[in-house]
């Protein structure tokens, strides 16, 4: 740190106090951060290699009309059901919550730890249970073809009589278990143990996102678990929450699961928001612009995003006052988003652009999510959505601005951070081919879809007429080019972790202005010991970037 | 650098521990033994699942209770953290409650929800007399509110006679409650499965009895901490906690009994009515 940034604070401030619990306990027991942290990224390694061999496969079906492999056509559901799950609940929220932000969360403001170890602890355990379970699902009887929705009757136990959706609740009941009491852990990490001189005011733009994702995880998910609670008594135990039969209502289930399930998405999205304004700061050499809008702008999708829900829902019937105030409201959030995009190029505009492949992922990141974004306030309207809800459009829309956005980001913390996760450099050719290929890769991929939809294509069907033939040929070529861009980051990390050069503790010069720079690479296994104290003087060093680089006079 | 490797902040940097892999694998035997259960096994490994959690349940909370014992872990800042922590938990635990009172309402109120009842409770269903059982357990809980905050004023009192006794007249009534609640179920003229009401009723007020379970439990723990001495008037977190939790407790089950037990009888005109 060339800025002087932390008072009392060096860059290997921890040489010899390094030693820490070794074997299979070090990780089973753990209670540090950092290996929490590790395992967190570990387990939606392998949880992206299910869910993307499983949407491969399903490219592969789809890439030409008619049956090419999967005559079992509750396989192909449970393939869509299990690649969304693993994708939202074990790939996305494990990377960028647990690992991320269990990573960078405690060293970009300066605490010591979690608030509280030993649950951080639980918290990756019950997700990686909740992982396994899941697994399980797949294995009993004819595995979950639900969708990810879970939608009754189809989840009922007249249309799934075995026990695949009840293994399919209860790993989200314990996964989901597992997200709160991570979300306690992180809110009172950020509120009670910035070091002094970080005022919320200072906190780097991640911080923030983790702080606002977590209360959206706090709020949102005992929802969905009354929501499952209720579908798994209906399922076991006779109640009728969701069965006409019985009184109930099948679209008790979809309040529900949306009132929960659009917070979701913001869940999975606003810790990308953070990485990605670290990263457009850190290689712009600028702060972030409108830094105190940008941190409120996500406050405000938060908020508004739980009072949308229904706009998933506007083909069930729903009353056209209804309908005229969610496509309002959910309008409305285009505003904050907005405020990010043009933060986010008026930080790169008259910046110093160094186009390393965590920046190359940033600027992927806002086009992908622009994409998505426009796309997103098409289908806002009711009346827009009424032509093309569950139409490959929507498909289309959701993995631009959710699935592969959140990847994008995703690749961009790793390449930004692993030099300090692991202590090695990774190489930036092989990082930068990966890129443009996994670029090409998902446009390909996905931007036929949008076609597909507007011509009517319907989504989560293994079979489609043969009109739609030519955009889904090309639309599965871009899952293979997308598959070699995976399988060659998994080979970069490979290669970084065997044969990666030695990190600095800081590699990207002046731009690297949060606190996490400011200790050795790899990260020794306790950090800020010796709380860093930030001065008003500094401009928040270590700060979000809002004022914290020096003028050229300085 | 000798300076660096003394630890200046004021948190807690928790020892590793083995009772976080232990109670994620009895959440896992309870679900996989639950779903065997529900699909007509034994629930042997259900019963090996919930024994494993308790006992994580005890030996995590000693290991709590010790560490805000001995030693100086337990500072002023890693109390404020536990607070806060307990109050979040709280709010999680409301929103998991609004969940089950979504359901209530989309059921029986048509002006949110075009297809609900217009009859509640619908035909055929005979409710509880809102100020017969139920009003009871209203007062009883009210009480206990009254009787949780004595104790409380007790504990910052250093009154340790008065905490112990306080706490533990609460503690009776949570019990108290949890008797009227199974004998008010036993003597329910709807059956669990009879439809969207019985459905409804028991979720929501099941629910909460689990938490009153729940909060007895917690406050009889504090009533022998109480007694051993454990709390004193400036460290009585755990206390504190069982105290609003009990309040949690007592509000939901107010609403409760505004929603369900009161307007949910309201539409009620006897077997002969309407």
């Amino acid at each position: 740190m060339a800025h002087g940034a932390a008072a009392g604070h060096g860059a290997h401030a921890h040489g010899e106090h390094d030693h820490h619990p070794t074997g299979w306990k070090r990780w089973v027991y753990s209670t540090n951060h950092k290996d929490i942290g590790t395992m967190y990224i570990v387990l939606s390694m392998i949880a992206a290699l299910l869910g993307g061999m499983m949407s491969w496969y399903i490219r592969l079906e789809l890439a030409e009309p008619g049956i090419q492999f999967i005559e079992d056509t509750q396989f192909y559901n449970v393939l869509v059901t299990a690649h969304g799950f693993l994708m939202v609940f074990f790939v996305v929220m494990p990377a960028m919550i647990g690992g991320f932000g269990n990573w960078f969360v405690p060293l970009m403001v300066g605490a010591p730890d979690m608030a509280f170890p030993r649950m951080n602890n639980i918290s990756f355990w019950l997700t990686a249970a909740g992982l396994v379970l899941l697994v399980m699902s797949a294995f009993v009887g004819g595995g979950p073809g639900t969708g990810w929705t879970v939608y009754p009757p189809l989840s009922s136990i007249a249309y799934h009589p075995d026990a695949a959706v009840d293994f399919g609740i209860l790993a989200l009941h314990v996964a989901g278990a597992g997200s709160i009491l991570g979300a306690i852990n992180f809110i009172v990490t950020i509120l009670n143990m910035r070091s002094p001189g970080m005022t919320m005011h200072r906190m780097p733009l991640f911080a923030w996102s983790i702080l606002i994702t977590a209360f959206l995880l706090l709020l949102a998910l005992p929802v969905l678990a009354g929501a499952l609670t209720m579908l798994l008594t209906d399922r076991n135990f006779g109640t009728h929450f969701y069965d006409p039969a019985g009184g109930g209502d099948p679209l008790l289930w979809q309040h529900l699961f949306w009132f929960f399930g659009h917070p979701e998405v913001y869940i999975i999205i606003l810790p990308a928001f953070g990485i990605v304004s670290q990263l457009v700061s850190t290689f712009s050499r600028k702060p972030v612009f409108g830094y105190l809008g940008m941190a409120y702008a996500m406050s405000a999708i938060g908020v508004v995003g739980f009072i949308v829900w229904a706009h998933h829902m506007y083909t069930t019937g729903l009353g056209v006052n209804a309908r005229a105030y969610f496509t309002t409201a959910t309008l409305i959030i285009a505003v904050p988003t907005g405020i990010k995009i043009f933060s986010w190029l008026a930080t790169m505009w008259g910046g110093s652009i160094d186009f390393k492949a965590p920046m190359l992922y940033a600027i992927g990141f806002i086009f992908l999510f622009v994409v998505g974004g426009v796309t997103g306030v098409a289908l806002a309207n009711a009346g827009i959505d009424f032509a093309l809800h569950d139409t490959y459009y929507v498909v289309a829309h959701f993995h631009y601005v959710m699935a592969i956005a959140a990847i994008f980001a995703m690749f961009g913390g790793y390449y930004y951070w692993i030099g300090k996760i692991s202590g090695k450099q990774y190489n930036e050719c092989l990082a930068k081919t990966q890129f443009w290929l996994f670029f090409i890769g998902v446009n390909v991929l996905f931007f036929p879809q949008h076609f597909l939809g507007l011509a009517g294509m319907p989504r989560r069907i293994p079979d489609y007429p043969d009109v739609y033939a030519g955009w889904n040929m090309v639309s599965s070529f871009g899952a293979l080019l997308t598959m070699l861009g995976t399988f060659l980051f998994y080979y970069i990390v490979f290669h970084t972790i065997r044969s990666g050069k030695p990190a600095e503790a800081n590699p990207w010069g002046e731009g690297a202005t949060t606190l996490e720079w400011t200790v050795a690479s790899p990260a020794p296994f306790h950090t800020h010991e010796v709380q860093p104290v930030i001065s008003a003087g500094d401009h928040g060093h270590g700060g979000h970037g809002h004022g914290a680089h020096p003028r050229p006079a300085e | 650098m000798a300076a660096e490797t003394v630890k200046s902040h004021p948190y807690h940097i928790v020892d590793p521990s083995p009772w976080p892999a232990l109670g994620t694998l009895s959440a896992f035997l309870i679900a996989t033994g639950g779903i065997w259960f529900m699909h007509g096994g034994p629930p042997l490994l259900l019963a090996a699942g919930f024994a494993l959690l308790i006992f994580v349940f005890y030996a995590w909370w000693r290991d709590v209770v010790k560490e805000s014992r001995v030693g100086t872990n337990h500072t002023a800042e890693v109390a404020h953290g536990l607070r806060v922590g307990f109050l979040l938990f709280i709010a999680s635990e409301v929103m998991f409650f609004f969940a089950f009172f979504w359901a209530y309402f989309h059921s029986s109120v048509p002006a949110i929800n075009r297809v609900a009842h217009t009859v509640w409770p619908p035909e055929g269903i005979v409710p509880f007399d809102t100020w017969g059982l139920p009003f009871l357990n209203t007062l009883i809980l009210l009480t206990s509110g009254a009787t949780v905050t004595i104790a409380h004023h007790a504990v910052v009192a250093g009154d340790k006679k008065k905490l112990v006794l306080w706490t533990g007249i609460t503690a009776l009534l949570g019990i108290i409650f949890l008797i009227c609640q199974a004998f008010e179920y036993s003597h329910a003229a709807f059956g669990f499965t009879d439809g969207i009401y019985p459905s409804t009723f028991f979720m929501a007020t099941g629910f909460h009895g689990f938490h009153v379970f729940v909060g007895t439990c917690f406050l009889i723990v504090c009533f022998f901490r109480a007694r051993a001495g454990h709390f004193t008037p400036q460290k009585h977190i755990g206390f504190e906690a069982a105290a609003w939790y009990w309040h949690f407790v007592d509000v939901v089950w107010l609403f409760l009994f505004v929603a369900v037990y009161w307007w949910g009888s309201s539409g009620y005109h006897g077997p002969m009515g309407h």
